[in-house]
């Protein structure tokens, strides 16, 4: 390279950064363009295959506003509690329980709902539950992403499931399991029950594993 | 060496690490030890050797429609030049007005090169056809660049809004399960099962996360890209298909080849 009297490279230098800093400012497109811009990207660049459809990137009102780093406002995480609360089902008869051994296995299983599973039956799903919990003691392969669940009923003075005293608890666990944003707008836990992964039986099953004081989760 | 010895040796070594695989005792160990040990015992002899190995014979050949080899492709850095390149990408191109990551380049550069059908190969399955040169390609390239240094380039416009796309998708909750990738990378030292999970918000150290793909994933015996990688991701979010070199995937790219800033490549790695 040609050598420049250094009094021209400076110069040229500072205009360059003149340049660059007034093109970063003029035309750098806005967080609201970029915003648009990313979802566009999102559109175009996914595809159906299998039983995973494109509709599933359509985002709901919680899914749009959790899309960040940032705590959405109070405000908003109210409006996603009370759409929560809104659409939330009991159990049919007040059938809370079912088996806590079924717990179990659906607790170990993470299938379902991905574009290599062949139906998106309730039947065909497991809950993942360990995948983010530890959940009986015996079961060292468990995952920390959510909180420890080992004790769960213990911990929470459940003695007899069928006690009056046990009924927030029971109300409670069946909301997280159904839809989890009912309590923390944001939470990372799928909605088990809104979304229509697990039916009242299966969830019924987990309700046991949690809270059965003869479960091994109680020991 | 020249190539057919290459392939026999690969065939037999393929056919040893399978012999192993099923003459493994049954005794109960968890799946942790298990690794570990066949990490150790693969310590001199990762089976990526093999994908690296044939990558570089693929960019040497004559191939296509124009026999033609890859000596002239452009990763970044000039035509031809390959180590440095890998901890670079994703980058802008100016002659395909892109932002492209190393397997969407190598794709571009079979097409002009060589004469393959780009559009074509995106749409092949992975580890079949010329996908699965696509990723020895990949293997070889990013080989080349071992130890250096991830230090993407930020200065194009494009680059920049790259990277903002990036953090966008990352952070995107959708499908049954509401996953994004912040789900599981965000936070420091969280495991699913007992699978760590690397945190891709920041640098997470030298050969982790994207400074590790591609690898030689020991749980199937295969040799996984980034683009790949990614797209068993989105799979276990229960998200839709992302195509391959789409935006998105590129995109996550740049998010995550930028935040490792600094971070030591040690791709191909050993993986689960």
């Amino acid at each position: 390279m040609k050598r420049l009297p250094t009094r021209t490279v400076a110069a040229s230098a500072a205009v360059a950064a003149m340049t660059a800093l007034l093109a970063g400012c003029a035309t750098g497109p806005s967080v609201a363009e970029l915003d648009r811009q990313a979802l566009a990207a999102v559109q175009a660049s996914f595809r159906d295959q299998g039983i995973a459809k494109v509709d599933r990137i359509k985002q709901d009102l919680g899914q749009s506003a959790c899309s960040t780093d940032k705590p959405v406002s109070d405000a908003m995480a109210e409006r996603i509690a009370a759409e929560a609360r809104a659409t939330m089902k009991w159990p049919t008869g007040g059938q809370y329980f079912g088996d806590f051994r079924e717990g179990e296995r659906i607790a170990q299983s993470g299938r379902g709902m991905t574009w290599t599973d062949p139906s998106t039956a309730t039947s065909a799903n497991g809950g993942n539950c360990y995948n983010c919990h530890q959940i009986s003691k015996t079961e060292i392969s468990h995952g920390t992403i959510g909180p420890s669940l080992y004790n769960y009923g213990k911990n929470r003075g459940v003695t007899d499931l069928m006690a009056a005293t046990a009924q927030p608890i029971v109300e409670y666990t069946w909301m997280k399991l159904y839809n989890g944003k009912t309590y923390n707008a944001c939470s990372s836990m799928p909605r088990f029950g809104h979304a229509g992964l697990l039916d009242e039986k299966q969830m019924a099953h987990l309700m046991s594993l949690l809270l059965d004081p003869k479960s091994p989760v109680n020991q | 060496m020249n190539n057919k010895t290459l392939w026999i040796a690969a065939a037999l070594l393929a056919g040893a690490g399978l012999a192993a695989a099923q003459t493994a005792p049954a005794a109960p160990k968890s799946a942790g030890d298990g690794i570990a040990e066949y990490r150790a015992m693969l310590a001199d002899g990762n089976p990526a050797d093999l994908f690296e190995a044939k990558g570089e014979g693929l960019w040497k050949t004559k191939r296509g429609p124009k026999a033609a080899t890859l000596e002239k492709c452009d990763l970044g850095l000039g035509p031809g030049v390959v180590k440095g390149t890998f901890v670079t990408l994703p980058r802008w191109f100016a002659d395909t007005q892109k932002v492209q990551d190393l397997e969407s380049r190598l794709v571009t550069c079979m097409e002009t090169l060589q004469g393959f059908d780009a559009a074509e190969i995106a749409k092949t399955r992975f580890g079949q056809g010329e996908q699965v040169n696509v990723t020895a390609l990949a293997t070889w390239v990013a080989a080349e660049s071992r130890g250096l240094r991830f230090n993407l380039p930020q200065g194009h416009p494009e680059e920049k809004r790259s990277y903002e796309i990036g953090k966008r998708v990352f952070f995107f909750r959708g499908g049954t399960h509401d996953f994004s990738c912040a789900s599981c990378h965000s936070e420091e030292g969280k495991r699913i099962r007992l699978q760590d999970l690397p945190i891709l918000t920041r640098n997470p150290g030298d050969g982790v996360g994207f400074a590790a793909w591609p690898a030689y994933r020991v749980s199937n015996g295969e040799m996984w890209s980034m683009q790949l990688r990614l797209n068993d991701c989105f799979r276990q979010q229960r998200f839709p298909f992302p195509g391959f070199g789409s935006e998105v995937t590129v995109a996550l790219g740049t998010y995550m080849g930028v935040n490792a800033k600094g971070a030591q490549s040690i791709a191909p790695a050993l993986k689960r």
